[in-house]
């Protein structure tokens, strides 16, 4: 069904593609996914607190309830604070945001008409394509100081920040090859009739390839956000507040063997509901926009 | 940058080109002239060079040894402004090549507004004209996706003509299409032939070359092996190749 509604868009390529997409968040959580999650979750509280009946002593609060307290420190970190899931959220953001832009310059770059410029973009995007992301980090938060000095204004580098450049250089790395590979996608032809036309080469890229090219980055570059804010607890490591120090500092606190399982199916359930919705969509328009051409 | 060329001389001044692909050589010499207002058309098989030897005219391929002038100004120059070339001469191509993420009508603008840099109401105003005038009015505001072949590629002449070239080259623009829309394509090429415009054509289409044809070009193999005007290169061809080929063809 909803596929003859995507033809339909399709053959308005410039349209666009607005239509259809604002029930996509009813259209992920189908009642058998959020029952599979939330089942999940249940499944491991229930055991958890039966585990708990058998072994601990009077006095325990109930694992539902220790959830419930805990929950706004792990969404919004501490008061007065930056940190939490939101800090996740905001990490994920910026440093997709730094890495689609370098990523573009760098994409650009790679299919550059210049022998040295195509060589460094090459060797730049090899090299933050094939290291381990958590070294990367490390690298990162151990090469730049804690602040800054501008015309005698020291500026602070929080960790948060570094981390976010951090996780921004994979990522700028992969956006580089998708556009790499989404503008050799294009046919020679839209190159050819382009010249013909008296285009400058960057014209012929700014106004005609690169247009022709978002539809067919957008799935892939989605893909990569995904795969990003599920990376970004690895900056708990590195000594930033966010959702996963939290749980931890939670766990620390509260001393009790039988909430480690339930308080981490916690934090796994909140990076299911903010990630699985962008997977569906993902798929979603990558079925809308193969069908192109 | 001296350009001593007055429109007595010919528009497109081939000689002696030569240009190879890798180990294949393409073309072996090949030279001759097109006066403005000329309609050329240049037939052979597949393979022969004919559409490489107009991909030279405008530098989409640069050629090895030779000479190409068009308007008196030399191609096969390095320090050639490609762009200024490209303004003067159109090129229609077999599979149109429009842009798919712009109307018709855009199509047609891109180019005037964007590379001569000209006002976007008098682009449009010029824009609607062509479109009207290749018979697509009405579909200004489509796509291509919802064209079809022959429209398409009226869509492609129009948007061609939208730089006011002096040269319009065609590489077989019929070949992807079927037999009843290659007729309004050829209609619209005939019409701006009537109107003076010089056209080079690849074609294999022979009814069409000896109604509108000035001059006939037959290339086999990287060289001219016969021409003439229509009316004698059809009837009284000497070269056995080209007899070969126009028994296969007519």
């Amino acid at each position: 069904m909803t596929a003859t509604r995507n033809h339909a868009s399709v053959t308005s390529e410039g349209v666009a593609p607005a239509r259809g997409e604002s029930g996509y968040m009813a259209a992920a959580f189908t009642p058998r996914v959020l029952a599979g999650a939330f089942g999940l979750v249940a499944v491991v509280v229930l055991a958890g607190e039966a585990w708990a009946q058998l072994n601990s002593g009077a006095g325990q609060a109930g694992i539902m309830t220790t959830l419930w307290k805990w929950t706004p420190l792990i969404l919004f970190g501490p008061k007065g604070e930056f940190g939490g899931f939101v800090l996740n959220i905001v990490v994920s953001f910026l440093a997709m945001a730094i890495g689609t832009i370098s990523g573009l310059v760098l994409g650009l770059g790679l299919i550059s008409k210049f022998g040295p410029v195509r060589s460094v973009a090459w060797a730049i995007t090899q090299f933050f394509r094939n290291s381990p992301w958590l070294v990367l980090l490390f690298f990162v938060m151990l090469l730049t100081p804690f602040q800054i000095r501008i015309l005698g204004l020291s500026i602070p580098l929080p960790a948060w920040l570094k981390a976010t450049v951090g996780l921004a250089l994979p990522i700028m790395a992969n956006i580089a090859e998708i556009v790499r590979g989404a503008v050799n996608s294009i046919p020679t032809g839209q190159w050819e009739s382009a010249e013909s036309l008296a285009f400058s080469r960057l014209q012929t890229l700014w106004r005609i390839i690169l247009p022709q090219c978002v539809k067919r980055m957008i799935p892939p570059w989605m893909n990569w956000y995904a795969i990003l804010t599920m990376a970004t607890p690895l900056i708990s490591i590195v000594g930033v507040n966010d959702a996963m120090t939290l749980t931890q500092d939670a766990l620390a606190s509260e001393q009790r063997t039988d909430l480690l399982m339930p308080m981490y199916a916690l934090l796994l359930l909140f990076f299911f509901v903010y990630c699985y919705p962008i997977a569906r969509w993902t798929i979603r328009l990558e079925r809308k926009y193969a069908v192109r051409i | 940058m001296t350009n001593a060329w007055t429109p007595d001389q010919p528009i497109v001044s081939i000689k002696d080109v030569h240009k190879s692909f890798g180990p294949v050589e393409v073309l072996k010499g090949v030279s001759f002239n097109v006066r403005k207002g000329e309609v050329v058309c240049i037939i052979g098989p597949s393979g022969s060079g004919k559409s490489t030897l107009l991909r030279c005219i405008n530098a989409l391929v640069p050629i090895e040894k030779g000479s190409i002038t068009v308007e008196g100004q030399e191609v096969h120059d390095a320090a050639l402004d490609k762009l200024e070339l490209r303004k003067k001469v159109g090129m229609v191509f077999q599979s149109y090549n429009l842009f798919p993420h712009k109307t018709a009508l855009e199509n047609v603008m891109m180019a005037p507004i964007h590379v001569l840099k000209r006002p976007r109401e008098e682009v449009e105003a010029q824009a609607r004209r062509l479109i009207k005038k290749v018979r697509l009015e009405g579909k200004e505001d489509a796509y291509p996706g919802e064209l079809s072949g022959g429209q398409q590629q009226r869509v492609a002449i129009a948007r061609s003509l939208a730089m006011n070239p002096d040269i319009m080259l065609f590489d077989e623009v019929t070949a992807a299409l079927d037999p009843e829309t290659v007729k309004e394509v050829l209609v619209t090429i005939r019409e701006l032939a009537e109107e003076g415009m010089t056209c080079m054509l690849v074609t294999h289409e022979m009814g069409f070359a000896r109604e509108v044809g000035d001059h006939i070009y037959f290339t086999d193999r990287g060289i001219i092996v016969e021409h003439g005007p229509p009316a004698t290169f059809f009837s009284n061809a000497s070269d056995p190749r080209t007899r070969a080929f126009l028994s296969q063809i007519l």
